[in-house]
């Protein structure tokens, strides 16, 4: 492991330890795996914490693991523009009830990267202000990026235009 | 009778009929009222398919709504049914204004994962289209802006010389717009001396041509007022709001990922990043400005020291082999079946690779599971992000200032409804 993932590492490790349920480095990118009810303090720690500095959420996304169990998970890639280095945070959650924390109190560029994981997974950010779907028509009934959901589409789930 | 008195009988004998059953005349005066205005999806000044839900008093624009996903053709669904070298052609579509620099941040990403160091001479040319899409992008901003705001003729002269710029892409990719250019460790075809001459010619030329451009709207004090002061966002909403690239330096955030966190050869060229202050839309006008002039320093640095040699790497199982080589050569024609059939072996892993794209942060995050395919890819895409910013830029501005806005943003709903 390389020295800046290491030190970012041990930083995150002696705050919250018992919130990590894994952590690995591929490719000098360091991936922590959290419980999900700890996500918010988590971020919320990082991005103030004057060693990590994290005040840029890159991107956020849904992602489907297509497992029976933790199937739906959400993916953080967080910056710093000061200290000029990546992390990036993995949480996971049941297809029955996929409600995790929103983080848009700590960055609102969140905001929309969250409608997007909504409207594509399905996956409920608590705490959202504005939780709908933002590619798909409001009256759509699936999630599209799920693996179950055939790439043709299902025929009939979008109202064509008349003739 | 005075005149007062007269005025006033007057005035009561026009309520009078005002407010009589039969009038047809009403006092609602639209300009007293909050209105919602609907602008899009089909809107000239909205560069594509963007919708916007205006609340304004009066002419003030009192919130902004944008509405997105006109445009969504569900690139990340299909780039988990295709292969690594099929997707390539899709990444055209993204950003359809800088095709080559979106080519080059997902080969780019597809190499971290697999782990593949491309030859010097690749990566010259991968810089080199990178900041000709730069310059070309950054052209049409500055056409596009200055026409939303009534300079008709800056646009002409902009468009001119993209035009040009197309003929080089022409030459360089053998496609105009969907160039398709790059491929998973190398290019599709090396670049003749010939083409060198004519990006010789063509960086040559561009300054006199862009200062023709900026006589026009520099000290022009119609430009100046519709841009200087308007569509401001601080620095800290615009690093809360994510904003990156050109929009997020004219904000004072001396931020450029090719000087932060250099790839490709980056680290050898030397240049600046242009950092202004106003946060504004000619805060935003200047910093494109300086960025093509900065990109032309560039492009003279790589086609000086442009080294020759391979342009793809050997590595077999990963690259696409030479096309005369598969006639004729029994391990290049297996090996060119299984990437078509099978795509390239790649290690279970996840990345995240982000270039500096002409509008921001373009960042490709793949996950993948050891297949031919990824399991996961996510885009990241500047103008996705960079329109979050729009409602914080339009509050308080004027119903007219919202083309300027928009304009400044450089948006392309390709990108940002993937």
């Amino acid at each position: 492991m390389n020295n800046v993932n290491e030190n970012i590492l041990q930083i995150i490790k002696s705050k919250f330890d018992h919130a990590i349920i894994e952590s690995i480095e591929f490719r000098d990118e360091l991936t922590i795996t959290f419980q999900k009810e700890e996500i918010i303090e988590v971020c919320k720690f990082c991005k103030e914490n004057a060693d990590l500095d994290f005040n840029l959420l890159a991107d956020l996304c849904g992602i489907d693991m297509y497992v029976p169990e933790k199937r739906l998970g959400v993916v953080y890639n967080l910056y710093s523009f000061n200290k000029r280095h990546r992390i990036r945070f993995k949480i996971f959650t049941e297809e029955e009830n996929p409600i995790v924390p929103s983080v848009t109190s700590i960055w609102g560029t969140a905001n929309w990267h969250e409608r997007e994981a909504y409207d594509m997974y399905g996956i409920i950010f608590e705490g959202h202000p504005d939780l709908r779907r933002i590619y798909m028509p409001d009256e759509f009934e699936y999630y599209p990026l799920r693996k179950d959901f055939p790439l043709m589409g299902i025929p009939g789930s979008l109202e064509l235009p008349k003739k | 009778m005075g005149k007062k008195e007269e005025y006033n009988k007057r005035k009561s004998k026009i309520i009078e009929v005002l407010e009589s059953e039969q009038s047809t005349v009403t006092f609602d005066d639209p300009l007293e009222h909050e209105m919602t205005l609907n602008m899009g999806p089909q809107h000239p000044a909205t560069h594509g398919v963007l919708r916007l839900l205006i609340k304004l008093d009066g002419e003030t624009v009192l919130n902004t709504i944008p509405e997105i996903g006109y445009l969504h053709r569900g690139y990340e669904k299909l780039a988990e049914n295709c292969t690594y070298h099929e997707y390539i052609s899709h990444t055209d579509r993204l950003d359809y204004i800088s095709p080559l620099s979106n080519n080059t941040a997902y080969v780019l990403a597809v190499e971290k994962l697999v782990g593949i160091e491309v030859p010097r001479r690749a990566q010259f040319i991968r810089t080199l289209i990178s900041e000709l899409a730069r310059i070309s992008s950054h052209l049409m901003f500055l056409g596009s802006l200055a026409m939303d705001i009534g300079a008709l003729t800056v646009w002409m002269w902009s468009f001119r010389e993209r035009e040009k710029l197309y003929d080089i892409f022409e030459k360089i990719t053998g496609a105009r717009f969907t160039t398709s250019y790059t491929r998973i460790g190398g290019l599709a075809q090396d670049i003749s001396s010939e083409t060198i001459s004519a990006i010789r010619k063509f960086i040559c030329e561009l300054p006199e041509k862009l200062s023709d451009c900026e006589k026009l709207l520099n000290k022009n004090l119609i430009f100046l007022e519709r841009t200087d002061g308007v569509g401001i966002i601080t620095k800290e909403q615009a690093i809360d709001l994510g904003l990156t690239g050109p929009s997020l330096r004219a904000c004072a955030v001396e931020h450029d990922l090719r000087h932060a966190n250099p790839y490709l050869i980056y680290n050898e060229l030397d240049f600046d990043v242009p950092i202004y202050e106003g946060g504004d839309v000619l805060a935003r006008y200047y910093v494109r400005m300086d960025e093509i002039k900065e990109s032309l320093k560039i492009v003279r640095q790589i086609i000086d020291k442009i080294p020759a040699g391979e342009i793809k790497a050997l590595r077999p199982k990963e690259a696409l082999p030479n096309k005369p080589r598969i006639y004729t050569k029994m391990e290049e024609m297996i090996h060119d079946f299984m990437l078509i059939n099978f795509g390239i072996q790649t290690p279970v892993g996840e990345v995240y690779h982000a270039v500096e794209a002409p509008k921001g942060e373009l960042g490709f995050y793949i996950n993948s599971k050891g297949e031919g395919h990824p399991w996961r890819l996510k885009i990241r895409s500047p103008s996705f992000v960079n329109l979050q910013s729009l409602p914080v830029m339009m509050k308080g501005a004027m119903i007219s200032d919202v083309v300027a806005i928009i304009g400044s943003l450089d948006p392309i709903m390709g990108e940002a409804d993937k």
